[in-house]
């Protein structure tokens, strides 16, 4: 507990989001807010699960945090509710400051919303989802972390994620598009191509710091002879940070701006890049916030994409890849969407040798990068690196050279885990390896 | 001390089944009107195929991946759960109860195996006490409550079997396992023990977003 004050303190100086954030509130303010989630946004869950919760703890080592912290009480799924949830119910306006920071915290910097703990509850209470209702709270009262928050401005100004200016998008799909020319000379990243069957969408991350992904993904389309568009106007970007913040209202512009892009375009899906938190908000959560049951246009994961076109045999191996390999399934597309047999086909059929970790499928580690945690920048990186220390021994049990992981933000996260614990291992996307190993019969020889 | 006895067979018993039916429905009708008006989600992603599916698996020890991780909790549990609801109904000195007082004859247990049932729930009641005094992430979230909880349910168990042994003042011992009794079931909709009749409700929901949207196993 000692050791968590002094890093509250740390972290107080460095995040001014949450510090000057709680200068602003009165009593007052609190007791609006909390009046506002508790007794109209919430209802029958949020009020069975802390009606039936018999407070057994059997939650506790479905949580990564838990268990990198030899079982420290405090960390167990169960205790970060009671360290927010309830006592917000129990104060109301009279809690503290310090409370609320520590409210805060929580539920940003110690919750992963990976819904490995819900797995856990014989009585099925999804933890993440007491824990976004948090984090909803503390958006409407302004205290959330300060680097979190400007992604989230930077989705309501730009409506992407990185700030990334329109030129700027365009400019780096003509780039990608000119690189890849020099490899496969018919290759195009058809822009705003009406009626094409595929919109392909991706997170401005990648623009901003990773464009060579677009070029793979250029490579794959092309190679599969797919009828594919990406989009130049806003909409272009899945991510959202929005989601994570509480900012339900903007998480919502930001879901349909993306759908109405594609339906503007008249596709007949979106393929989204190899992100995980972007397809939780497509097809989990931003949908239901606009009251799609479903989605208007289908929604295909990058992992769900390669699988079909390899069924089809579009996609061709030339040449396996030698290294020893494991495979980190991403909560929101495997706890959240069932994907892992698929990565799996395509694993084996890419990869000579292919070590499980364990536990794996459903019930693999979180990264603890997702659900916004990466995003609340460098003054919680020690909170979810040292959080993951079980990570860390799950992959050097693996004894391989190079662990996929198909997410962003499981990439981001293991990146930090394997430099800090001194893991030795190579990260990769499917499209690195895809790229690296299959047949491109456009391609000019090197 | 009759006239006690009375009153707890009688107008208490009455207040306490009352509190109880009505209690339960209650709580579940407000429920399902939350869910109705707050929280459409619920009713919109309810799939009763994988909401079986889920209880299913939970309802069979060993199944779920954190029921093996825990063994003794797991064979604690369900030993608890199942003697806990058999032993109150198939008690024959209940069952004669129900056919002296309304007429209604049915099944009873052996006498030898409801008292071994009975000495279950009472040993499975402190291995939940000792799991809160010993365990740190248990300890760490106990309130109050969940020990006045634990107590409601332990009390009626622990009389009963003393006064079915004839252990200290009878007609005391027997009044006060009524009356405890009474209270555990007029306790139910409004504890934590509502869990008896909502479990199905959490456990199906979350089975059908597992199943219905995620594709996945939730066990």
């Amino acid at each position: 507990m000692e050791a968590k004050a002094d890093q509250s303190e740390e972290q107080r100086q460095m995040d001014p989001g949450i510090r000057k954030g709680l200068e602003r509130l009165t009593p007052e303010k609190i007791e609006s807010v909390i009046d506002r989630v508790f007794r109209a946004e919430t209802g029958a869950r949020l009020k069975a699960y802390e009606d039936i919760c018999v407070r057994c703890g059997l939650c506790a080592e479905g949580c990564h945090y838990y268990l990198s912290h030899d079982g420290d009480p405090t960390y167990a799924p169960v205790a970060k509710v009671k360290q927010t949830l309830w006592k917000l119910l129990k104060k109301r306006g009279r809690i503290t400051p310090e409370e609320l920071e520590r409210v805060a915290l929580v539920a940003y910097t110690e919750c992963n919303l990976c819904r490995r703990c819900a797995m856990y509850c014989p009585i099925g209470i999804d933890t993440a989802y007491i824990i976004s209702v948090v984090r909803r709270l503390c958006h409407l009262l302004g205290i959330t972390p300060q680097y979190i928050q400007d992604t989230a401005h930077s989705h309501s100004v730009t409506m992407n994620q990185m700030w990334v200016k329109e030129d700027e998008w365009i400019d780096s799909l003509l780039w990608q598009e000119e690189e890849a020319r020099e490899e496969i000379p018919t290759l195009r990243i058809p822009l705003d191509k009406e009626g094409a069957d595929i919109m392909y969408s991706v997170i401005a991350p990648e623009p901003k710091f990773q464009p060579q992904l677009i070029y793979l993904a250029a490579v794959i389309m092309n190679e599969c002879g797919m009828d594919w568009t990406m989009p130049s106007m806003p909409g272009w970007d899945n991510s959202d940070m929005a989601m994570f913040t509480g900012d339900v209202e903007l998480m919502g512009r930001l879901k349909r701006s993306h759908f109405e892009r594609a339906q503007k375009l008249r596709v007949k899906r979106i393929v989204m890049g190899e992100c995980g938190h972007a397809f939780r908000a497509v097809y989990d959560v931003g949908n239901r916030w606009l009251g799609w049951r479903d989605f208007p246009v289908e929604v295909v994961h990058a992992i769900d994409f390669y699988w079909q076109m390899l069924q089809e045999g579009r996609l061709k191996v030339k040449q396996k890849f030698e290294r020893p390999v494991t495979l980190h399934d991403p909560c929101n597309i495997v706890r959240g969407r069932g994907l892992h047999e698929k990565a799996r086909d395509i694993v084996r059929t890419f990869c000579s040798n292919f070590i499980e970790m364990h536990p794996n499928r459903e019930h693999n580690y979180c990264c603890a990068a997702g659900g916004g945690v990466i995003n609340c920048g460098p003054p919680y990186k020690k909170v979810r690196v040292e959080g993951n220390r079980v990570k860390a021994d799950q992959l050097k049990d693996t004894g391989a050279e190079v662990v996929i992981a198909p997410c962003h933000n499981c990439h981001s996260g293991l990146k930090d885990v394997i430099e800090a614990h001194e893991v030795g291992m190579e990260l990769s996307f499917f499209s690195e390896i895809i790229y690296e190993c299959m047949e491109k019969p456009n391609a000019v020889e090197a | 001390m009759h006239q006690v006895y009375g009153i707890v067979v009688g107008p208490l018993a009455w207040v306490a089944f009352a509190v109880f039916v009505l209690g339960s429905i209650w709580k579940v009708a407000a429920m399902y009107r939350s869910a109705k008006t707050k929280d459409g989600q619920v009713l919109a992603y309810w799939n009763l195929k994988y909401a079986l599916r889920s209880i299913l698996h939970w309802s069979v020890p060993f199944w779920p991946v954190n029921s093996r991780r825990h063994p003794v909790m797991t064979v604690v549990t369900f030993t608890f759960h199942i003697c806990l609801l058999l032993v109150p109904i198939f008690l024959l000195a209940h069952v004669v109860l129900w056919d002296y007082h309304h007429g209604i004859r049915f099944w009873s247990l052996p006498e030898g195996v409801a008292d071994v049932m009975t000495v279950l729930v009472i040993l499975a009641c402190l291995f939940f006490a000792g799991r809160r005094i010993f365990l740190p992430q248990v300890r760490y979230v106990t309130s109050v409550l969940d020990w006045v909880v634990l107590l409601i349910v332990f009390l009626p168990f622990l009389t009963g079997f003393l006064a079915y042994h004839q252990v200290g003042p009878y007609k005391v011992m027997i009044v006060l396992h009524i009356l405890f009794g009474e209270i555990m079931l007029a306790a139910i909709p409004f504890t934590r023990l509502s869990h008896m009749f909502l479990t199905p409700f959490s456990r199906g929901y979350i089975g059908s977003e597992f199943g219905g949207v995620r594709q996945a196993r939730d066990w």
